[in-house]
């Protein structure tokens, strides 16, 4: 086999052994916590026999093991369990909210991810210079506030003052394509000022680091502009780092968005795993949490990947 | 005096040029100091300037300012560069622009560090032609295909569509004089194109562009510190010391008839007369039949390897890089185990292993590296450096440890007002000196001396040398001498082995080796060391020729 393909191989291999750690860590975190689903049920108020009934019932008094496999194969069947809380099919009421978080994921980062790029690319041409100290600046400070600090001031001048966008960021299905982007017009926009400062300067310094090698010297004394050296020459040997930083970010635009999700209403899964929480509803809270652990696993596999095929040494081996 | 109007035959005229950089010495204020005190040189059409001088001469910046560029902080704060009639300093950054790559081009000294590892050779080669307008994609491949042939890279049609690491050193070396001949320039900046090459390596790269310069008419500012290799290629040689000036004339002139004393030390041969001496009884340190692999015996790099060091010797172990010449000495210093067959050491066997030798087997057997500056601690004093091994191996503490350090200081010719500096502010023969005294400091019955003087200037490496056989005089230290340059070797050996692909392929005592008749790889070796004599490359390259159609 090409070792490229075995490599990626194994990258994938991992990623699901790693997944399957991660489940099991789920599972027993919330087995350590006291009560169980049965005493979440029946309330403070429960007799014992009702009690024991309902735990024989739903099969808690199985050994710990058991129940795992049990609760892993519903996953992998695509049963994620009933909520306490409402009695509905979980893996029904996430999907809904699963693709609205991953729409205004894929929305902030379709803005973010070359927004951060160019802004790091300009920051290196201009190194050290006006243009790189604003840059740097405007983005660290983005960074420093708050998600929440920075959606209320969104909603304060453009829902409240300048009414361009809603305030509340209500979606719901079968909603024209035009308003949909008018309702995550905000969250979008803050989710891209809270990403968009590591993106961009994790970008700068992968760049300037390549820029001492003796390649971009070449490139210079070819008479290439300033800019096509950087954007020609080092940018391509800098990008296994800078697609690890963008993937940690993309998984922050999906496992991070509760914040803001809650300021601005928005159904996704971070307002639906904070309800969750509140109500103490641990079938919700291992799928939320499972499947958060996916996406992250999955883009941090991508990101490896990427490295991989972007190194001319692994993809043209001698 | 035509001060105003440059005369027209003159392709680069540099006047008074001035360069100057800001220096951050450790612990002191920044302040600027002048790397080039007005210099003035001119180049006709065709001709080839060898520029030459030790590191710190200024050649590189001379070179490049002929480019308008200037490395890290080095701006040229004075003077005129004229090209083609223009002085390029005042032709503002896009006039600069459209002169590299289409007027003058760069050959640097690390073609491997100075391609992208990222594209292709062919579109990096091209590159600068369609920047700069000088034809079609199709045409400029098509001067880059016959520029291939022209410094016989294997497969011309298909190189190009390699990457830089699919590609020996040697050819990328022709690849990138190829890139700076394909926009068709009028002048050619080499940077020491070929220091960084095996010698055998060396002579094909030399001739390639030799032959190169000659069919293209490009004329040619070549920088080197060795005046042998220069020699062959120049019309003329300029001698550059600390930024100035110190001798410009025809190569003929230069070589035989230095008119500067300073000429002369670079010119006179410095061969130091070392007496041979005859290995004794026994061997101290014996390699026996040692077979070393990298990747768990996936890659041999040692194959059946024995030789045999006696008390207060050298043991000469020259070869091409990836001979295993460094492997060896992994292998006796237990850095890597070898596969089969081991090393006895005072007539018992040294455990493999680094970890499970003892202290005092460690002790024997230290090493200097080529790199003096990486092999320090930059944060460490020459005195805790040196000291170190002191409190190790011996326990030496406070005075006692003080008045060795001191002795030791005093043995490789520094005073004690070394004491307390730091690497940093060392020169690169002084880091070396204290990297001996440190290996000397355990005081061992062998040190490893591998490519010791291979980073240094000339008059710097004799130095080194000279301390070295001194010292072994003093001290009854054996060395196991790894280099790959042969006129070194004849200086300190007293026995050789030449090794090629991880074999031994010829030792014995030094007059043994260096001998006729010769076996085909070590004649190889001798005949391609760079001779300071006119027409020496063809000579050569014409022996090589004979012999191989001989065989």
């Amino acid at each position: 086999m090409a070792p490229i393909l075995k490599l990626i191989a194994q990258r994938l291999a991992l990623g699901v052994l790693l997944l399957l750690a991660v489940s099991v860590l789920i599972f027993a975190g919330t087995q350590i916590l006291p009560g169980d689903v049965a005493q979440s049920i029946l309330g403070q108020s429960a007799t014992p026999q009702a009690l024991a009934n309902l735990r024989e019932a739903m099969g808690l008094n199985d050994p710990a093991y058991v129940r795992y496999f049990k609760w892993l194969g519903g996953v992998l069947t695509g049963d994620l369990g009933t909520a306490l809380s409402s009695g509905q099919d979980i893996a029904t009421s996430i999907k809904g909210r699963l693709w609205n978080t991953l729409f205004l994921a894929f929305w902030a980062a379709i803005v973010s991810v070359p927004l951060a790029i160019i802004l790091g690319l300009l920051a290196v041409r201009y190194r050290n210079g006006f243009v790189d100290k604003l840059i740097s600046g405007l983005a660290l400070a983005s960074t420093s506030l708050p998600e929440f600090l920075i959606g209320y001031v969104l909603v304060f001048f453009f829902a409240v003052k300048l009414q361009w966008f809603p305030g509340i960021s209500t979606v719901y299905e079968g909603m024209p394509f035009g308003q949909r982007m008018q309702a995550i017009a905000l969250p979008a926009t803050a989710l891209t000022l809270v990403v968009l400062a590591h993106m961009m300067r994790m970008t700068r310094a992968a760049i300037l680091n390549v820029m001492q090698s003796a390649y971009v010297e070449t490139a210079e004394l070819k008479g290439l502009s300033a800019f096509n050296v950087i954007r020609k020459h080092a940018f391509p040997n800098a990008i296994a780092p800078i697609i690890n930083v963008v993937m940690l970010n993309l998984a922050f635009l999906i496992v991070g968005v509760v914040v803001v999700e809650v300021i601005f209403v928005y159904p996704g899964m971070g307002q639906y795993l904070v309800d969750h929480v509140a109500k103490r509803d641990v079938p919700v809270v291992q799928a939320v949490g499972l499947i958060f652990a996916a996406v992250y696993i999955g883009l941090n596999i991508i990101a490896d990947i990427a490295a991989i095929i972007a190194n001319p040494r692994l993809r043209h081996p001698k | 005096m035509a001060n105003l109007a440059t005369p027209s035959d003159n392709l680069l005229d540099i006047r008074n040029l001035r360069i100057e950089a800001k220096v951050y010495p450790p612990g002191e204020e920044p302040r600027n100091i002048t790397l080039v005190h007005d210099v003035s040189l001119t180049l006709k059409k065709g001709k080839v300037l060898g520029l030459i001088g030790e590191s710190g001469a200024g050649k590189s910046t001379i070179g490049l300012s002929s480019l308008g560029y200037g490395r890290g902080g080095v701006r040229i704060t004075g003077g005129q560069v004229f090209i083609n009639g223009r002085d390029i300093l005042t032709s503002g950054k896009s006039g600069i622009r459209k002169l590299r790559g289409r007027e003058v081009c760069y050959v640097a000294q690390s073609a491997a560090a100075a391609f992208n590892p990222a594209h292709r050779l062919m579109d990096q080669v091209v590159e600068a032609s369609l920047l700069h307008g000088t034809g079609t994609r199709a045409q400029a491949e098509k001067r880059a295909v016959a520029l291939f042939k022209k410094l016989s890279l294997p497969d011309p049609e298909n190189i190009g569509k390699r990457f830089p690491h699919q590609v020996s050193g040697g050819q990328l070396q022709r690849v990138m004089t190829a890139m700076a001949l394909c926009s068709e320039p009028d002048l050619i900046v080499f940077d020491e194109p070929t220091t960084a090459l095996d010698v055998t390596t060396q002579i094909d790269v030399l001739a390639a562009i030799k032959d190169a310069i000659r069919d293209t008419g490009v004329a040619a500012l070549y920088i080197t510190h060795d005046l042998a290799v220069v020699a062959q290629v120049s019309d003329e040689i300029m001698v550059l010391r600390h930024g100035r000036l110190v001798e410009w004339g025809g190569t003929r002139q230069i070589i035989k008839e230095p008119r500067q004393e300073y000429t002369n030390q670079l010119v006179s041969v410095h061969e130091i007369t070392h007496e041979e001496q005859k290995p004794g009884t026994t061997p101290f340190l014996s390699v026996k039949n040692v077979t070393a692999a990298y990747g768990g015996g996936a890659v041999k790099v040692l194959k059946n390897v024995s030789v045999d060091i006696y008390p207060g010797q050298t043991l000469a172990v020259v070869g091409e890089s990836g001979s295993g010449k460094s492997t060896l000495a992994r292998a006796v210093t237990g850095l890597l185990p070898p596969l089969e067959g081991n090393v006895t050491f005072a007539g018992r066997p040294l455990a493999n292993r680094l970890a499970d030798r003892t202290k005092d087997d460690l002790r024997q057997l230290q090493m200097i590296y080529q790199m003096a500056d990486v092999a320090m601690n930059p944060r460490q004093t020459v005195g805790t450096i040196i000291g170190r091994p002191l409190e190790f191996y011996f326990g030496m503490r406070g005075k006692q440890r003080d008045a060795r350090v001191a002795e030791l200081l005093d043995k490789i010719e520094m005073g004690k007002g070394f004491i307390d500096r730091y690497p940093a502010e060392l020169s690169g023969g002084q880091k070396q000196r204290v990297c001996i005294a440190r290996a000397l400091a355990a005081k061992p019955k062998l040190i490893i001396c591998d490519e010791v003087t291979s980073a240094l200037d000339p008059l710097v490496a004799h130095g080194i040398l000279e301390l070295l056989l001194e010292l072994q005089k003093e001290e009854q230290v054996a060395y196991l001498f790894i280099t790959h340059d042969l006129a070194t070797v004849k200086s300190i050996a007293d026995s050789i082995a030449v090794m090629y692909r991880g074999e031994v392929v010829r030792y014995g005592s030094k007059s043994e080796v260096l001998k006729p008749p010769f076996d085909a790889y070590t004649e190889l070796l001798l005949s391609s060391v760079p001779e300071m004599e006119i027409g020496w490359l063809e000579k050569a390259i014409k022996g090589r020729r004979m012999e191989s159609a001989g065989n």
